[in-house]
């Protein structure tokens, strides 16, 4: 019963003349919203996903070139030293948080344009329950990548980054838009074949975090937000 | 046929009420300040709205306390979900007619 009335279209006639209050379409229009809007944070902006996506090309294509630096002063002097393996280490997760909080800040933002558009409280109950539905699966994610770094175990980062935020999208998509679900999808696919060539880690990385977040951003945006 | 109009009914027709149902039908559970947010009213207007819902047995009332702050938590009952149920019905059912 419920569904029905959720999945019921949008756009319902509307009949003048009936006096004395609602339509019966714009009170059941009126029940499909606010069961959406207690249960799903709808506001979540197309245009987040395509920030998030330029930002993580952006830093996949700086790791690219740090990385190209340090195998060439490899090639010209023909070994590696501790210390610049350090550095690297460092360089390379300092540009790791702050591709994070680039693209977390600017995710943000485009959604906190949108809610407010919408005068949806952008931390009520809906919002505050699919952050942590979506923190879940992504702490347990960082946690376990951490461990691997412990023990200098890099192949894998990729993947794991992949595949945890892909469950993280599954999971949060019983909150928010449905959609997000075959993101999640995406995800955890190309993390499972990134197992097969750990080698190619960046352009995986870049692929699920940059390409397909801006071709989801792109997809959401014209069906969500391009009319209104 | 019928009258579509059987299954409306009348503690549903303010917007608050419908409101409040609607969205304890999607939610296990919901407290009161969380209401009052989504349905942007007034405390004392909500409570209201709750009392006369409660009245009916339409929905359980948890009292509960966060600290030293009280907090209230509503759920719905079984008779709450199966007069909803019909309300609803009945509306699709006037729609269907009026077609």
């Amino acid at each position: 019963m419920c569904y029905k009335v959720l999945f019921m279209k949008e756009t319902n006639p509307v009949r003048p003349g009936h006096p004395g209050g609602q339509q019966p379409e714009e009170t059941l229009q009126d029940i499909r919203q606010m069961m959406e809007r207690s249960s799903r944070f709808i506001s979540l902006s197309g245009l987040s996903g395509i920030a998030a996506g330029a930002i993580a090309l952006a830093g996949a294509w700086l790791a690219g070139r740090i990385l190209d630096n340090y195998y060439g002063s490899y090639n010209s002097r023909g070994f590696f030293t501790g210390d610049d393996f350090g550095r690297l280490k460092i360089k390379l997760i300092g540009l790791a948080a702050a591709v994070f909080a680039a693209a977390f800040i600017s995710s943000f933002y485009f959604t906190w344009r949108r809610a407010r558009r919408q005068h949806v409280s952008l931390w009520g109950p809906v919002s505050k329950r699919l952050f942590w539905n979506m923190s879940v699966p992504l702490l347990a994610g960082a946690g376990f990548i951490l461990a691997m770094l412990r023990y200098d175990d890099w192949g894998y980062v990729s993947s794991a980054c992949l595949i945890f935020y892909g469950l993280a999208l599954i999971n949060a998509s019983k909150y928010t838009l449905t959609d997000i679900r075959y993101l999640g999808y995406y995800e955890i696919i190309l993390g499972l074949v990134n197992m097969f060539y750990t080698g190619y880690g960046l352009y995986f990385w870049a692929a699920g975090f940059g390409l397909l977040h801006i071709i989801y951003g792109v997809a959401m945006w014209n069906k969500y937000e391009r009319k209104g | 046929m019928k009258n579509p109009i059987t299954g409306l009914n009348k503690v549903f027709e303010s917007r608050i009420r419908l409101g409040v149902m609607s969205i304890l039908m999607v939610n296990e559970e919901i407290s009161f300040n969380d209401l009052k947010q989504m349905l942007e009213v007034t405390d004392g207007n909500l409570a209201t709205h709750l009392l006369s819902l409660e009245d009916n047995g339409y929905l359980k009332v948890k009292k509960g306390f966060i600290g030293r702050k009280t907090n209230t938590t509503y759920s719905v009952t079984k008779a709450g979900e199966k007069t909803f149920a019909e309300h609803i019905a009945a509306l699709e059912n006037m729609i269907k007619a009026v077609k």
